[in-house]
């Protein structure tokens, strides 16, 4: 498997990232060397080993259904650039 | 051509924890924006998740009811879009290890046949919040008091074939939540909500058409109608040698169409990885069996011990049963009563209509359980006619007291008692008969079998004289020895 330029334009624009052209080129070299490395791996016979979804050999603990967390909006909207009404303001998302 | 509708639902279910799934802050519906919303549910940095153990159990709790295979080690991904109701810019959902695997239902139909719906499985994710995009000069104003409210989606196999086998599904999913606490599927705060996957193919071919999906449809009448209308754009294109557009699209309710959503709202690659701000969740047998152990009585069950206990018909059963507060309050009648059958025809008859008309629940009746249950009991013991009992229904639901003296009190102060008093009845047949000399010739003159008939007119009088409280089987018989 390989990527191209035009693969990391794509990826950049859904990760809301600026690339500019000279570098979406550097970056799908050093992603392609990386993909090579991880085809090498695939030769490694995996079949009796269970996929791993974290790297720690824990399990995840259980929270109590309690309410713990109270109203904060004041102090979390001191610090937002705009609110109105107790609502966050964004620029608007659909034309 | 003949064509075949093949449906698939995601249904949305927001499970009733009090707090929200990775958070300590308060899922109550209706508070002032943004007061619900921690700093963990408005991704502040340095912010970790903690998972609700509550969210899990109900997890388990209807993957059990579905008889589905259950993730003893299940696992949280990243679903990754960007949405400024979503602060963090992923969903936290499950990919490649749901906690409910493969399960089934079985939907009754209007024509009696019973059909099984595959459920291929059913996920915890979070919920967003809430995007505003009214008089905000501009700008679009966000509520994040949803974000973080514990969603299980379930999503079901192709199997269904029609809207209406779509909403019989649906109205099972919403019965069972409800039987088993896990949700209010309140569907007017969105606390279910259902996407929509359709396509056609020519009958009998085995392959699938492609597919178009449509989100977030809010009530059963509107999936019913986004259906018939989808199916028919669908159906006109093929026809016309078209092809269809694997696409998203939105049902708009006041112009009855679908249409596809803009691309913008489309994120269509979400680019799935494990959370690595979570553990894999492991259960053993141990936690199953204790889940298991606090099932209550599910629909399907109740359906048969009704039909068993209180020998209704399987119809009547289904009806009573599909609703658990309907269920509770028509045993409450019954067993007060003693009169299982009288019970379920006031529960879906009077009451039923009564509730409708006033757009009440259930819990809301203005004439409680033991009201019924004493109605139903003098009606029995003959104190009142079926008919007069409709009115003393209605005057308790008028004044809406609850109390089951009521009952005895109003049949007193109106009058309504039946007379049963042989002699006042006597006396009444006596005048009618003295009154109407002409039909009662008539009658002495008739042939055997047309009498039956003509003895209607006279009992009609005597009740009518009596205001309707005469016990009809009192005259029927004094006018048969009279006449």
């Amino acid at each position: 498997m390989s990527v191209d330029r035009s693969d990391i334009e794509k990826v950049a624009a859904l990760s809301r990232l600026a690339i500019d052209n000279e570098t979406a080129g550097q970056v799908a070299q050093k992603v392609n060397d990386i993909l090579e490395m991880i085809d090498q791996m695939q030769a490694v016979d995996t079949d009796t080993v269970e996929p791993m979804t974290n790297p720690l050999d824990a399990t995840q603990r259980l929270r109590a259904d309690e309410v713990t967390e109270l109203d904060q909006r004041e102090a979390f909207q001191a610090i937002a650039p705009s609110t109105e009404a107790g609502l966050f303001l964004v620029p608007k998302v659909i034309e | 051509m003949n064509w075949e509708t093949v449906i698939g639902l995601e249904v949305h279910v927001q499970l009733a924890t009090k707090s929200k799934i990775f958070s300590g802050a308060s899922t109550q519906f209706g508070a002032a924006p943004n007061t619900q919303a921690s700093a963990v549910d408005l991704a502040m940095p340095g912010t970790l998740p903690v998972f609700n153990g509550e969210a899990l159990r109900m997890a388990v709790k209807f993957g059990l009811a579905i008889g589905a295979e259950i993730g003893m080690r299940s696992a949280f991904d990243r679903k990754n879009y960007f949405y400024p109701d979503l602060p963090k810019g992923y969903q936290i959902s499950q990919m490649d290890y749901p906690i409910v695997g493969r399960g089934h239902v079985d939907i009754g139909l209007a024509d009696g046949s019973v059909k099984t719906i595959g459920v291929t499985r059913a996920h915890l994710e979070e919920d967003a919040g809430k995007s505003l995009h009214e008089d905000f000069h501009g700008s679009t104003g966000i509520d994040l008091n949803r974000a973080g409210t514990p969603l299980l989606e379930i999503v079901s196999e192709p199997d269904i074939r029609s809207a209406e086998q779509a909403v019989a599904y649906l109205k099972y999913i919403h019965s069972l939540i409800r039987y088993l606490e896990i949700s209010d599927g309140d569907m007017s705060q969105g606390s279910m909500r259902c996407d929509v996957n359709i396509s056609l193919r020519p009958a009998g071919q085995s392959e699938f058409g492609t597919r178009t999906e449509i989100k977030n449809v809010n009530s059963f009448r509107f999936v019913e109608k986004a259906i018939y209308v989808e199916t028919e754009r669908q159906r006109d294109i093929l026809e016309d040698g078209g092809s269809i557009v694997q696409e998203t699209r939105l049902y708009d309710a006041d112009k009855n169409e679908t249409r596809p959503m803009r691309s913008k709202e489309v994120a269509n690659d979400y680019r799935y990885f494990p959370e690595p701000d979570l553990l894999p969740i492991v259960i053993d047998q141990k936690y199953i069996d204790s889940v298991q152990h606090d099932m209550p009585e599910l629909p399907k069950q109740k359906v048969a011990r009704f039909v068993e206990q209180y020998q209704l018909s399987d119809y009547d059963a289904r009806l009573l049963a599909s609703d658990r507060d309907t269920a509770e309050y028509f045993e409450q009648v019954s067993s007060a009563s003693d009169d299982a059958k009288a019970s379920a025809n006031w529960v879906m008859g009077e009451l039923a209509a009564q509730l409708n008309r006033d757009e009440l629940s259930i819990v809301e009746s203005r004439v409680s359980a033991e009201q019924l249950a004493v109605l139903i009991q003098r009606i029995n013991d003959q104190t009142v006619s079926g008919k007069i009992a409709k009115t003393v229904f209605d005057a308790l639901w008028q004044e809406d007291s609850k109390a089951a003296v009521r009952v005895d009190q109003i049949i007193d102060e109106q009058g309504l008692k039946q007379v049963s008093d042989s002699g006042a009845i006597e006396a009444m047949v006596d005048d009618v008969i003295a009154n109407n000399p002409q039909q009662v010739e008539n009658y002495r003159n008739s042939a055997e079998d047309k009498r039956k008939k003509m003895l209607g007119f006279f009992v009609g009088q005597v009740m009518k004289a009596s205001q309707g409280k005469a016990n009809p089987a009192q005259v029927n018989q004094l006018l048969n020895d009279k006449l």
